[in-house]
């Protein structure tokens, strides 16, 4: 018989699985997967219905490390994995996990489809600029110039910048955080594992090895606070260590400046209020760039709409009220039918 | 042209004839498919056994009048047993001069040519590349030909309806279809209620088409008829008792596939990307959502085949279909899968390649791909369909070895298979056996890689399962734990597993049996897929012609059947009758090193009955 005790709290512990981590050391995936953790115990949820579903490359080694339901597929195509796990069983939490070159060079189409079709699930997309499994190419996230085995004289394509990419693909949540956030991280992780459709989150991640550094200008102690806008849903937005900087509309363009609060006569009543609803206003946020501006991070945009699997089941269960039992016999003796005596 | 009242009334002497070919062909855009469609319902219902070959062009509204625009339905049907839809038409229709200049080579030597002379414009000869017509000179003088204006006709018999032109001249293929009915003295009614419900809200569409069939049998009632011998009867065929229907195989498939997931009580998700000839199984079931069945029209093929495995891996039916070229695109999740060991079936419905090649037309040239079509030692199970009705029964059992073995499947269609209808002795969906899915729920030792001693298939734990959480992936993964695992012995097992366990689907196929003819002879014709009718009546005729020739037909490609290897060995010959270069034929000499011969044919239509007679004659009689 088995006796049955009543299910203790699980602790971030309680969410790794007992396989040996093979990220190199420093590797930033280690502070996301221990943010994930942290985040699903604080959830609460059932690792039973828990699902991480990645593609290929560093980041997609992610699902072997946690002790819920993962399936660890092929190059770009977790996405499409992801949608057929959550038509086939809504009541499944599902999480894809990618990387830049997963997400954008090889598995951009799919990306593109499932932020469109709004799939309720949550697709964490690790931008460390590189090709770190295949030891070091650069990727469509890296910066023009970037001097890669395959680029010795720097690469000349533009990067893509994948917030705007999801914005674009008429996602319907998008958010940016740090992998060395550890506070940060687990509340936008929450976020859209709230949100009830597509929600596509950016990780700015260090790759130790080949890419180290590349986001210091704004992650790093000293400088982060004058070169992050963190955003919060209702409040200013204003940064800077003495939180005196702020981003207003420039009168009189379709832009935005960064103004100093007190100089000039500017007020913290000049500075825009952040409405994550309002895509026009994201999509001028993910815009900005550095020396210029400060990094955008936060929910950038979140404003839900009917999902894509539940609209399905829709369907099928109206289908299904309407017909009363199916029977695969009828709907075979339908039309013309003979008899041979 | 055109007969006296007075004779109008009197039922003509009719000839008995055994079996009729009948090609339809005209413009795309002239309704042909439907006068077919129509012709094989009504032909069904007067107890003749029939096959169909609709064989249309890929532009949907080509250019009117040309050469490549030009779409055809073939019908045979008889008082005998009907394998295939006819080596040579015995009647052509040609609504325009295109029709004819496409099929007129086809023809039999005397055929009847029933054509549209208002079509037969300067302008529409010159399109089909007529220098004169040919109606007005002695170039048809080798077939009897009716000459009618089907066009104005039409136009007269419609004229009560308060059509526009345009419209009234859409029902120039019902008038055909009137006169075609009057040749062959079928009944009007089955179409009369068809276009009835068909025209529910458009009644005076209806009537019209209504009156054109009216029309176009009064005219050959009224037929002048010269040389006698013009009007005709077909007595019904021998026929098991039963309730019948005609049936394409994109229905038989689809609904095959319901079938399966309710014999293996799985829920069904079908995923596909719009290709030529698959997409009509993703519209097909696309309607029947009161079966449960979730459909998903992916953004392409690599999404769709990724979305059926994660469908499977859910604890559903993960079905996705396509051709050649989509297939291509499929091929590395299709390695994912066999490397996860989940249930899968993949559907192509072959079409003429390579590349693009003729999307439209037929051809069984990827079996080399289903069976040996990806990177590394990656086996999986292959069966194919042999006639439309087939596709039923392979459905099911493709979706039987899936769940079953934890493999994909491989199920192999063509254009011909999809397209083609024949009647159908509809099956009782409730007699269908049951083999129903487990899945693995028990906590204790578990791994995901844990496997049935018999069949070797893995334990299948689906996400939501308390307690048997786990990872998988592409990774080679550890025999004894399924974790990651890059140790050489167990690559080395893995892969012979993996192999053994494709190979032992053998032992739980039934044995392949003779379709017709004895065990062991002469020669023996082996065959796949939509080859059957071809290759089984001409086994037929040479058998009565006293030759000893015996006809195989194989379902399961790979595993082949555990007995073949000795049946084939009971015999002098072994031709492979395909329609590609000699793939079958490959497998066969490669597993058996058998000197088996191949007859190949890769026109984009399928062989002709006496094609792989004279084949086997020349053979036999040197």
């Amino acid at each position: 018989m088995n006796v049955q005790t009543p299910p203790e709290k699980l602790t971030a512990k309680d969410y790794a699985s007992d396989q040996e981590v093979r990220w190199c050391p420093g590797c930033g995936d280690y502070a996301i997967v221990r943010a994930m953790q942290k985040t699903l115990a604080e959830l609460q949820s059932p690792p039973e219905k828990t699902v991480f579903v990645s593609g290929i490359g560093c980041a997609a080694r992610f699902p072997y490390y946690m002790a819920t339901y993962g399936f660890h597929t092929i190059h770009g195509r977790a996405a499409s994995l992801a949608t057929g796990v959550k038509l086939a069983n809504p009541d499944l939490d599902v999480w894809v996990i990618s990387g830049d070159g997963d997400s954008l060079s090889i598995g951009g189409n799919h990306l593109m489809h499932v932020l469109r079709r709004n799939v309720n699930l949550q697709y964490i997309l690790f931008n460390n600029e590189i090709y770190g499994l295949t030891k070091g190419q650069y990727s469509p996230t890296s910066r023009l110039g970037t001097r890669s085995p395959s680029t010795p004289l720097g690469s000349v394509d533009a990067p893509v910048n994948p917030a705007s990419f999801a914005l674009g693909c008429g996602a319907k949540f998008v958010a940016r955080s740090i992998d060395s956030s550890q506070k940060h991280l687990p509340e936008v992780f929450t976020r859209a594992h709230t949100h009830q459709g597509a929600s596509f989150v950016e990780v700015f991640q260090n790759c130790i090895v080949y890419n180290d550094g590349v986001y210091s200008s704004f992650t790093e102690k000293g400088v982060a606070e004058d070169n992050q806008l963190i955003v919060e849903h209702g409040k200013p937005l204003v940064f800077g260590k003495e939180r005196d900087k702020g981003i207003r509309l420039k009168p009189g363009a379709m832009e935005l400046e960064v103004v100093t609060i007190g100089k000039n006569g500017v007020t913290v009543g000049d500075v825009l209020v952040h409405d994550e609803t309002n895509k026009l206003a994201a999509t001028l946020l993910v815009e900005m760039e550095r020396p210029a501006f400060p990094v955008a991070i936060g929910v950038l945009y979140c404003n839900p709409s009917e999902t894509y699997d539940g609209a399905v089941r829709n369907q099928v269960e109206l289908a299904q009220s309407k017909g009363g039992k199916p029977d695969l016999n009828a709907l075979m003796r339908s039309g013309p039918t003979w008899t041979v005596d | 042209m055109v007969g006296t009242a007075a004779v109008a009334m009197e039922e003509p002497l009719r000839e008995e004839v055994e079996d009729v070919v009948i090609r339809f062909a005209g413009d795309s855009g002239d309704g042909i498919q439907i006068t077919g469609g129509q012709f094989t319902q009504t032909t069904a219902l007067a107890g003749n056994d029939l096959a169909t070959f609709p064989d249309f062009p890929a532009e949907i509204r080509a250019p009117a009048g040309t050469t490549f625009g030009v779409s055809a339905f073939q019908i045979h049907f008889g008082s005998r047993d009907i394998k295939t839809a006819g080596d040579a038409p015995d009647v052509l229709v040609a609504l325009n001069p295109a029709a004819l200049k496409v099929n007129l080579g086809d023809l039999r030597d005397g055929g009847l040519i029933v054509a549209d002379t208002g079509a037969f414009t300067d302008r529409n000869l010159k399109k089909a590349g007529f220098d004169q017509n040919p109606l007005d000179n002695d170039s048809l003088a080798n077939y009897r030909v009716v000459a009618i204006d089907v066009s104005k006709n039409t136009l007269e018999a419609v004229k009560d309806e308060g059509l526009s032109q345009k419209e009234a001249l859409r029902c120039k293929n019902m008038w055909t279809l009137g006169l075609v009915y009057w040749l062959y003295d079928r009944d009007r009614k089955p179409t009369f209620d068809w276009l009835t419900g068909k025209f529910k809200s458009r009644p005076e569409i209806a009537n019209a088409n209504i009156a054109a069939v009216n029309a176009g049998h009064a005219f050959g009632e009224t037929m002048e008829v010269s040389d006698g011998g013009v009007a005709y009867t077909v007595s019904a065929a021998e026929i098991d008792p039963g309730l019948y229907r005609t049936v394409t195989g994109i229905e038989a498939l689809s609904w095959g596939l319901i079938a399966g997931s309710q014999s293996t009580q799985l829920d069904l998700f079908f995923a596909g990307y719009p290709i030529t000839p698959a997409s009509s199984v993703l519209h097909t079931l696309s309607r029947l959502k009161e079966f449960g069945v979730i459909t998903f029209q992916a953004e392409d093929e690599i999404a769709a085949v990724c979305s059926a495995i994660g469908a499977s891996y859910a604890g559903n039916l993960g079905v996705t279909a396509s051709s050649g070229p989509g297939i291509a695109l499929k091929t590395e999740a299709i390695g994912l899968a066999i490397s996860v060991e989940l249930p899968l079936v993949v559907i192509n419905v072959q079409r003429a390649g390579p590349s693009t090649g003729m999307p439209t037309k037929t051809e069984q040239s990827d079996l080399h791909q289903a069976v040996y079509g990806r990177n590394a030692d990656s086996p999986l199970a292959v069966i194919a369909a042999k006639s439309p009705a087939d596709c039923f029964e392979v459905a099911i059992e493709a979706a039987r070895i899936a769940t079953k073995y934890m493999t994909p499947v491989m199920l192999l269609a063509d254009g011909y298979l999809a397209n083609a209808s024949e009647p159908w002795r509809i099956p009782d969906a409730t007699a269908i056996e049951s083999n129903p899915v487990s899945f693995h729920t028990d906590p204790d030792e578990f791994h995901p890689f844990l496997r049935d001693e018999t069949t070797l298939s893995r334990a299948w734990a689906v996400p939501g399962t308390p307690g048997l959480e786990h990872r998988i992936g592409g990774i080679e993964k550890s025999y004894s734990t399924g974790n990651i695992s890059y140790e050489p012995e167990n690559h080395q097992k893995m892969t012979d597993t993996r192999r053994a366990k494709i190979d032992g689907i053998a032992k739980d196929i039934p044995d392949q049996t003779v379709e017709l003819g004895s065990q062991g002879g002469k020669m023996a014709l082996v065959g796949w897929g939509s080859t059957f009718g071809p290759i089984n009546r001409a086994v037929q005729i040479l058998r009565a012609d006293g030759h000893d020739v015996s006809h195989i037909h194989i379902r399961h490609i790979w595993p082949l059947p555990a007995n073949l290897e000795s049946l084939l060995g009971g015999y002098e010959q072994i031709l492979v009758p395909e329609m590609n270069t000699g793939q079958l034929l490959t497998v066969l000499r490669s597993e058996y090193l058998l000197p088996a011969e191949g007859l190949n044919k890769v026109s984009g239509q399928p062989f002709k009955v006496a094609e792989i007679v004279d084949a086997v004659r020349s053979r036999l009689e040197k």
